[in-house]
């Protein structure tokens, strides 16, 4: 019996195919919207927070607010590195520019003025050649270390030691270049630009550090090193506090996940809308087709069909329509999130959870809404059935 | 076979009750071909209907094959009027999605009767109303005539012991009606029992007995016992 009604279903699905159709359609709608949604959401979240972690677990960051006097100077960074707590301290001057190389010309590079202790803070490798050297600070020497992808961009090659180029009229010298981090979701890590702070500093005409990063001798240090770090700048801006801003990573983190969670609940509640459209949608079809069903089921009833042989068949008909409508939407959805994933330059995945409470939401409205009226008609005397007109 | 006592329908229209049945009693017994006639609006469909139990009385009392039909369970109904009615419908009743072959099986498919013998079954019958080129025609593909056999095909597929025809040759031609009435014929030879209404007296005539329906009433049960 059971697989006469569920050969009986396939027929009555495939007898009216529009009507399957716009049941298909409302749930692949709303499992798509919902599952993309969420992955884009979630996928937002992982892409900011690897790019903070790829910072390296010890570190400190330190803006400056910039006014006509800024007591901020290498000699200071220099007193505040000796604290027990802290390891290393670098100066970060940023900007972008035009890189020439010959006829080539490069203007994706992250421009860095900043010193030798850089290296260890950042924990970065050089492939071929040196990194930045207390004499390339002392003399401003026109020398840079060059990001993976700088260097390829500029000479086709990350074999580029002893190359030249300009930026601003300027000529420098290669003199290093950093294996490639590889990490497509950071993106600055192999774009980079380094050159000496005392060069930058007067190239670029700033006057006095705006940015700099403190790493922690250890991982428990941290705390230790912020504090220090906090007294050291409180002393120096006679505890102008608003002056100056000290983050560590953690509460980084923190504040962006208050943010994504903020956005995830946005996009789901769009999501939800979606699928709830979706759903309502499953429910029109499923009650504009009862006066056509109740003839049908008036009809079956007539020639001798129990009311199981038609509850059985409605059932396996409505799981069959929103289940194949849930899976084409989860396929659908993860193509999208493969196309969409490059573009958005995120690593987008399919939660499962969310997966499965779209699903189950969507065959949960199909089967209700497609047993429902099938429920009432079956009830009726055959003769009331077939008389009925809607 | 059929007992009915005192038997009333009647619609609520507004104000007003109609009497499609008026306290209607009489007797088909097994194996009898009993013609009911009378004249449009008569209330021969309602009365089939119930006889068919598609359909139940607001009064009196009905026994179908000695028992009572307001006794039944809803699953008995249900396996009667899939195993011993073959209900022919002044509408015909097929249904629109499926080809006359699948109409035809229907039935037979909730008496779980094997796949291969249903096909070959409700060929044979579809053949034998003349409609062996129509078998892959949905209705809306057929005549009304065509269509009219189809769904005598279709109670006749279930070989069912009460066979219940309203109008059965309402829609063919002469040649054609006499055809499905030697069926009848034939099939009432073999013990089967068979109501049919008719408004033509040829038909009725070729009944072993009449009865006669007007504004609900029984008017002269010619012939047989009441
Ligand atoms: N659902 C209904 N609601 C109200 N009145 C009805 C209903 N069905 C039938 N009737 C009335 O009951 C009476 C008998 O109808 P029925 O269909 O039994 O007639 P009939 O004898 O089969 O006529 P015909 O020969 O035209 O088929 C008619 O007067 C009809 O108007
Ligand atoms: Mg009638």
């Amino acid at each position: 019996m059971i697989i006469q009604s569920i050969k009986m279903a396939f027929k009555s699905i495939a007898g009216n195919k529009m009507r399957s159709f716009l049941t298909v359609l409302g749930v692949v709608i709303g499992v798509m919207a919902i599952v993309m949604l969420v992955a884009v959401a979630q996928g937002a979240n992982s892409s900011v927070a690897s790019s903070i972690e790829g910072l390296g677990t010890n570190l400190l960051t330190v803006s400056v607010r910039s006014t006509r006097y800024n007591p901020l100077s290498m000699e200071k960074l220099d007193e505040l590195q000796q604290d027990a707590s802290i390891a290393y301290v670098a100066p970060m001057l940023t900007t972008s520019g035009t890189a020439k190389a010959g006829v080539t010309t490069y203007t994706e590079g992250s421009i860095q003025g900043t010193t030798p202790e850089y290296a260890q803070i950042r924990n970065l490798t050089v492939a071929t050649g040196r990194f930045l050297s207390q004499p390339d600070m002392d003399n401003r020497s026109k020398v840079v270390v060059l990001g993976s992808e700088a260097a390829q961009e500029l000479f086709g090659t990350t074999r580029a030691v002893g190359e030249t180029f300009t930026i601003s009229g300027y000529t420098f010298t290669v003199v290093g270049v950093l294996e490639s981090e590889g990490d497509s979701s950071t993106g600055s890590g192999d774009t980079q630009i380094i050159l000496p702070f005392t060069l930058a500093e007067r190239i670029f005409s700033q006057k006095g550090i705006t940015s700099f990063y403190v790493s922690a001798a250890s991982a428990d240090e941290v705390t230790a090193a912020q504090t220090a770090t906090t007294d050291y700048l409180d002393v120096l801006f006679d505890g102008d506090s608003d002056r100056y801003n000290v983050f560590n990573q953690t509460s980084m983190l923190e504040t962006l996940n208050e943010a994504t969670a903020t956005l995830t609940m946005m996009l789901g509640g769009i999501a939800a809308i979606s699928l709830l459209v979706g759903g309502i949608g499953i429910m029109n079809i499923m009650l504009v087709s009862v006066s056509e069903r109740t003839r049908e089921i008036g009809i079956r009833k007539a020639i001798g069909a129990a009311r199981s042989n038609i509850l059985s068949q409605f059932l396996i008909e409505a799981l069959a329509v929103s289940l194949l409508g849930g899976l084409l939407g989860l396929v659908l959805a993860w193509g999208g999130l493969l196309i969409l994933g490059p573009v958005l330059d995120m690593t987008l995945t399919i939660s499962p959870q969310i997966a499965l409470l779209a699903i189950g939401f969507s065959v949960f409205i199909g089967v209700v809404f497609g047993i429902y009226p099938a429920n009432k008609a079956s009830k009726l005397r055959p003769i009331e059935a077939l008389r009925y007109e809607g | 076979m059929i007992q009915m006592h005192d038997i009333v329908k009647k619609y609520v229209m507004g104000e007003e009750e109609i009497y499609a049945l008026d306290h209607v009693s009489f007797q088909v017994k097994p194996g009898e071909f009993v013609a009911i006639t009378g004249p449009s609006g008569s209330g021969k469909s309602t009365l089939m209907n119930i006889i068919g139990c598609l359909d139940i009385a607001d009064e009196g009392e009905y026994r179908l094959n000695g028992q009572k039909v307001d006794s039944y369970t809803e699953r008995d109904l249900a396996r009667i009027r899939n195993r011993h009615i073959g209900f022919i419908f002044q509408g015909f009743n097929l249904l629109p999605k499926l080809d006359a072959l699948e109409n035809v099986e229907l039935p037979m498919i909730y008496q779980n009767v094997p796949h291969a013998q249903r096909r070959q079954r409700a060929e044979e019958a579809l053949e034998r109303v003349g409609l062996k080129g129509r078998m892959r025609h949905k209705p809306q593909e057929m005549s009304g005539g065509q269509q009219q056999r189809c769904a005598i095909a279709r109670a006749l597929a279930v070989k069912p012991s009460l066979i219940l025809a309203d109008e059965p040759t309402g829609n063919l031609d002469q040649k054609t009606g006499q055809e499905i009435l030697a069926l009848f014929d034939e099939l009432n030879a073999q013990g089967n029992t068979i109501v049919l209404i008719t408004h033509d007296e040829h038909v009725a005539a070729r009944a072993r007995r009449q009865i006669r329906i007007e504004d609900g009433r029984i008017m002269e049960p010619s012939g047989g016992s009441v």
